[in-house]
């Protein structure tokens, strides 16, 4: 029996030694395989008397057992510290940047269009496009600026031919939406326009937004009522200040300009408003008759209100750009900013 | 209109101080521009007398003077102005004083003699531009006065930028009636007396284009002073409002055009013949303007003529012929009320716009012209002496406007502006514009003053009433009408749906001008027509774009020169063509790429896109539509021959794909690797509502097949050749390598073909695909001379 013991122990010091899975798996097989130390002392009972067999039969059981369960145990500690190796093999740098392709982006005037269109089509208004090489008519005449009006001078109109030119505004998708259907009309008109004049606060092409709500109750209440609420929503700001001043065109009457609470210096006063706490973000008025007549829509019957704003200006007060020129060089440290 | 607070004061004069007034003006719609002080800052400037002048012993252009200043002892003052004289008053800047410019006057000696201050000149002052020496003071300026004070300089200027529907306020009178009627303020005009005839003398007046020419009176005034000079007074009112001293005659009509907004002009009798004619031009007539230029006029212009020349272009500039000069005596002046739709548009199309065309077009009174008379001849009396004949008019008052009553509905104002004040209020308000109101049943018959030209119509009175009452006082509403729902055609891609298509693919959206440099088109596009601007800005915006690759180039080129070498840009918006007597606009996506696939990384192996790299982002735009779309071989100008995709739906041309032309790339310095897109917006948008198909629970069968064909045969023809064959039960063809070079022979490429078969109602058995497999290759064989690769 003192050789069995030996044995055992013998075997523990051998799992105990055993460095890795596969010199484990040796150990087991050297002393509890078929062929295994362990094994073939069973195989030698029957050399005992019968009287012993039985005792010695659970003692080399007991011991197999003993041995089984350290390599058990072995095995464990050995598939931990090898996952561990693993693991810490496999440890990478998280701060590495991702691979593949980075996303662009929108171009701040039609991440400012897509944001008005978004909150008019909340009040129902679906976005028109018009052509922009407009007849004489619609950009003029239909609106009720006939050949020769002041107002035509301070348009600074490019000219294609003696009938055609390259719309000054949005407002002839006015005409072209209600010269082809019947009222009521909820439209919203976006798109380019262009005046012949370049300098420091002008570009010849800049982008407009034209609205027209035409119904049997529309009046000048709901006018301010609807671009208060547009503006403070634009710029996100409940308090934000806003009045309505008089103002003149040709196509609509009552006519009236939007000021907002200057959004640089909340009213202070900056160099960006002049000093005056106010910025002119907006032209609008009620529908003149005239406009009406020219497209057929009855006077007494129908109201309209009609707005039209500079995205250009916009953009530049929801994101502080100082430099209108900037909007059109397309120089990718400007657009960039804008993803 | 540009104005003295201090001459606004003498009209009407309310409670109220600079910023509240301008404030008032601006929030009825008269708005405020500016508002500067009268006078630049400066102090310790008084009135000076000269009371000697003695060559100065060193310097032959500098003068010693000894000057009387007030309550001191006579000043020594050096002085280098030509016309300072024993005598004349001029101001002087004191030694403590400050000139603009904050310059401090000290003691100084001017080559050795000692100076104890400065004559100044009206230049030095900031009160004129001329800069003819010193400023001459009236004799009777009070020596030591203070010139601030003598001249009434702490005043502001005040600057309103008129919409053109209130032509009634180019003039001081009429600022002052609105002030009066927005602060409830009584006028306090200047009193004038009209002025009666002392001699007989009168010219002829004939008018023969009534309809532009409803009134025009004349009169003449003999026997002026040709010396005398502008008071300050009138000449610091003009300066304040804007006009520049041009002789005392020409400041007397200027002046009355800013107080009562009344044109006039004055021509040397002398320099006329006979009488005065009022005409239309004949085509092709010529005349030379006060500013010396010639111009050719045409049958519309008005023209004020004598028996034999042509005097004025009617409302809008005098001629050389006729004017004042410094030797006139005899003065015949001239106030008509030219009808403004005849008058609008002449100056402009002459080049010109004058204060005078400026009122004339937007109206101005006609029923002023007498006044105007009559206070420009007392003017002239008080200030040059001479003596006035009778006014003569002749005027045609069915060509003269009519004040017609209009209807104002109290109903209609509550529909327009969501709200009627009470009814005294609406009066009081019209009332107070000038408007005679009297009540008629379901609200007023209102006639407008003579002066307002823009109320002609119920909503013009609307407007008033809005107006005064005040904008912000008006009430605010939130009725948006009912709302509807609108068509959502689903097979229509949203625009927003492609930008963020192709901005998740690493794109940045471009905005270019729609008008672009002629030769550059002209290299990009030489078949299409394009349409010119008639008045372009400049040569590199003078073609209105037939592609927005033009642009686009422009804007790789601009990021190029600034460090940038990737470049990935989209646009969208129209291009314009000619089609025989129509223009095309067109709505396109375009795009541009330059550079590296992906931006520089540590974990991929840096590479320049190219071709089939832009092709999976338009394949990927074309995928949204989910329509069948091919690609065939192509040329293009503005495009590499060999590399150069037209995009097809059928038969219809959805756009361009290809890398661009090196020969165009090397001439307007664009590197050649640059890839360009561009597809029709329109056609790109329309795709399909999806209809659901069957899924099939039965596998999918692959079989790979690698082929060897003629390197011509293009893989989208094998592609289309093995669907015709295969029938439905073909999934899909996958083309997983192209390979050229050792193993095949010259000329000659291998295919390697991935098939997907596969049965919605049956498992496919081995036999089935065999056969499929082998008719696909024996068609190959037959249509392309395809060989199985060994």
């Amino acid at each position: 029996m003192e050789a069995l013991a030996a044995l055992e122990q013998q075997a523990r010091e051998a799992v105990e030694k055993a460095a890795d899975l596969k010199a484990l798996d040796d150990v087991r097989v050297h002393y509890l395989g078929k062929k295994g130390v362990l094994t073939q002392q069973l195989k030698q009972l029957g050399k005992l008397p019968p009287e012993q067999r039985r005792e010695a039969g659970q003692s080399i059981n007991v011991a197999k057992k003993q041995v089984q369960e350290a390599i058990e145990a072995r095995k464990l500690q050995l598939q931990q510290a090898e996952l561990e190796a693993q693991l810490s093999a496999e440890k990478i740098d998280v701060t590495l940047p991702g691979r593949g392709q980075r996303s662009g982006g929108l171009h701040p005037v039609t991440r400012t269009l897509q944001r008005i269109q978004q909150l008019f089509a909340g009040m129902g208004f679906e976005s028109v496009q018009g052509p922009e090489i407009e007849d004489d008519y619609h950009n003029f005449e239909a609106l009720n600026i006939p050949e020769h009006h002041p107002a035509r001078a301070m348009h600074d109109t490019f000219y294609i031919d003696a009938h055609h030119v390259l719309r000054t505004h949005t407002s002839p998708v006015q005409i072209r939406v209600m010269e082809t259907q019947k009222p009521p009309f909820r439209i919203i008109a976006p798109g380019r326009v262009y005046r012949c004049d370049s300098d420091l606060t002008h570009t010849p092409m800049f982008h407009q937004v034209e609205g027209l709500l035409v119904d049997e109750n529309v009046s000048f209440a709901d006018l301010k009522g609807m671009l208060e609420e547009f503006l403070k929503h634009f710029f996100e700001r409940d308090a934000l200040g806003v009045r309505f001043r008089p103002s003149y065109f040709p196509f609509t009457e009552p006519s009236a300009e939007v000021d907002i609470e200057c959004v640089i210096c909340s009213g202070e006063g900056c160099r960006v408003c002049s000093h005056s706490g106010w910025l002119e973000v907006l032209g609008c008025g009620m529908v003149h008759p005239n406009v009406f007549q020219h497209v057929d829509v009855d006077n007494e019957q129908y109201t309209g209100l009609a707005f039209g704003m500079g995205v250009e200006r916009l953009a530049m007060l929801k994101y502080g750009v100082n430099d209108l020129r900037l909007f059109f060089e397309n120089d990718l440290q400007f657009l960039q900013q804008f993803r | 209109m540009k104005f003295s607070e201090a001459w606004l004061r003498e009209w009407v004069n309310p409670a109220l101080d600079t910023q509240q007034l301008a404030e008032q003006l601006t929030m009825a719609g008269l708005e405020v521009d500016a508002v500067e002080p009268a006078a630049e800052s400066f102090s310790g400037v008084v009135v000076a007398e000269v009371l000697s002048v003695e060559a100065h012993p060193d310097a032959d252009k500098l003068r010693v003077c000894q000057v009387a200043a007030g309550d001191t002892d006579p000043l020594q003052i050096v002085c280098g102005a030509p016309n300072v004289r024993a005598g004349m008053k001029a101001p002087l800047a004191t030694v403590g004083g400050r000139m603009p410019g904050d310059m401090k006057i000290k003691k100084a000696k001017l080559r050795g003699v000692p100076s104890h201050g400065m004559l100044c000149s009206a230049r030095e002052l900031g009160l004129s531009e001329e800069h003819e020496g010193l400023m001459e003071l009236p004799a009777d300026a009070p020596v030591g006065r203070d010139l601030r004070d003598y001249l009434a300089l702490d005043d502001m200027t005040i600057e309103i930028d008129l919409t053109p529907n209130r032509g009634d306020c180019l003039g001081m009178e009429g600022v002052a009636r609105e002030v009066g009627t927005l602060t409830r303020t009584d006028l306090t005009p200047p009193a004038f007396e009209p002025v009666a005839a002392a001699i007989e003398a009168q010219l002829p007046i004939d008018v023969q284009a009534p309809d532009a020419c409803p009134r025009y009176l004349g009169r003449v005034i003999r026997g002026i002073n040709p010396d005398a000079r502008t008071p300050l007074w009138m000449q610091e009112k003009l300066r304040r409002g804007g006009l520049r001293s041009l002789g005392p005659v020409v400041d007397v009509t200027n002046y009355v055009l800013l107080e009562l907004g009344q044109p006039m002009h004055a021509f040397d009798l002398d320099r006329l013949s006979g009488g005065v004619v009022v005409r239309y031009a004949q085509s092709g007539e010529q005349l030379t303007l006060l500013d010396e230029r010639e111009v050719e006029l045409d049958e519309q212009t008005l023209l004020i003529c004598d028996q034999e020349r042509t005097l004025a272009l009617a409302g809008v500039m005098g001629g050389v012929d006729s004017g004042i000069s410094a030797s006139t005596e005899n003065l015949f002046l001239e106030v008509a009320f030219f009808t403004p739709e005849k008058i609008a548009g002449r100056a402009r199309h002459y080049g010109l716009s004058t204060d005078s065309s400026y009122r004339f077009e937007r109206g101005v009174d006609p029923e002023l012209q007498w006044r105007a008379m009559e206070r420009a001849t007392a003017l002239l009396l008080e200030l040059l002496g001479g003596q006035a004949g009778p006014v003569c008019e002749v005027a045609s008052a069915q060509y003269l406007p009519v004040k017609t009553a209009i209807s104002l509905r109290r109903d209609r104002i509550r529909r327009l502006l969501g709200f009627v004040p009470e009814d005294v209020q609406v009066e009081d308000i019209l009332t107070r514009l000038g408007v005679t109101v009297t009540a008629d049943g379901e609200g007023w018959l209102a006639t407008p003053p003579s002066y307002r030209f823009d109320l002609a119509i119920e909503a013009d009175l609307i407007e008033e009433v809005g107006r005064v009452y005040g904008y912000n006082n008006l009430p605010t509403a939130n009725n948006h009408g009912d709302l509807t729902m609108r068509p959502l055609p689903e097979a229509e891609t949203p625009l927003e749906r492609l930008q963020a298509l192709l901005v998740d693919r690493g794109y940045q959206e471009a905005i270019t001008y729609s008008f672009v440099d002629a030769e550059l088109l002209q290299d990009l596009e030489p078949d299409s027509r394009p349409v010119p601007l008639s008045n372009p800005i400049s040569s590199e915006m003078s073609m209105m774009r037939t592609s927005l690759w033009a642009g686009l180039l422009g804007a790789v080129r601009h990021n190029l020169a600034r460090q940038h070498s990737r470049i990935r840009l989209f646009e969208s918006g129209l291009k314009y063509i000619q089609q025989d007597e129509d223009i095309k606009q067109i709505n396109v996506l375009a795009g541009a790429v330059v550079g590296d696939l992906y931006p520089e990384q540590w974990g991929v192996q840096t590479r320049a896109a190219d071709f089939f790299d832009v092709k999976g982002d338009v394949e990927a735009l074309l995928d949204i539509g989910g329509q069948a779309i091919r690609f065939q071989a192509a040329q293009h100008p503005a495009l590499h021959p060999g590399q150069t995709a037209a995009i097809m739906r059928g038969e219809t041309q959805l756009g361009w794909l290809g890398c661009i032309h090196p020969g165009l790339a090397r001439k307007h310095g664009i590197p050649s690797k640059t890839c360009l897109f561009e597809l029709d917006m329109d056609e790109l948008r329309k795709g399909r509502v999806p209809s659901f198909e069957k899924l099939s629970r039965f596998p999918a069968i692959r079989r790979d097949l690698a082929i060897v064909v003629n390197v011509e045969v293009p893989a989208g023809a094998l592609c289309d050749s093995i669907h015709r064959q295969a029938g439905p039960m073909l999934r899909d063809v996958l083309v997983f390598d192209v390979y050229q070079g050792k193993g095949i022979e010259s000329g000659r490429k291998s295919v390697a073909l991935g098939l997907i078969l596969q049965d919605s109602s049956r498992t496919l058995t081995d036999d089935e695909v065999d056969a499929v497999e082998a008719g696909i290759i024996a068609q190959l064989e037959k249509q392309f001379a395809a060989t199985l690769r060994e």
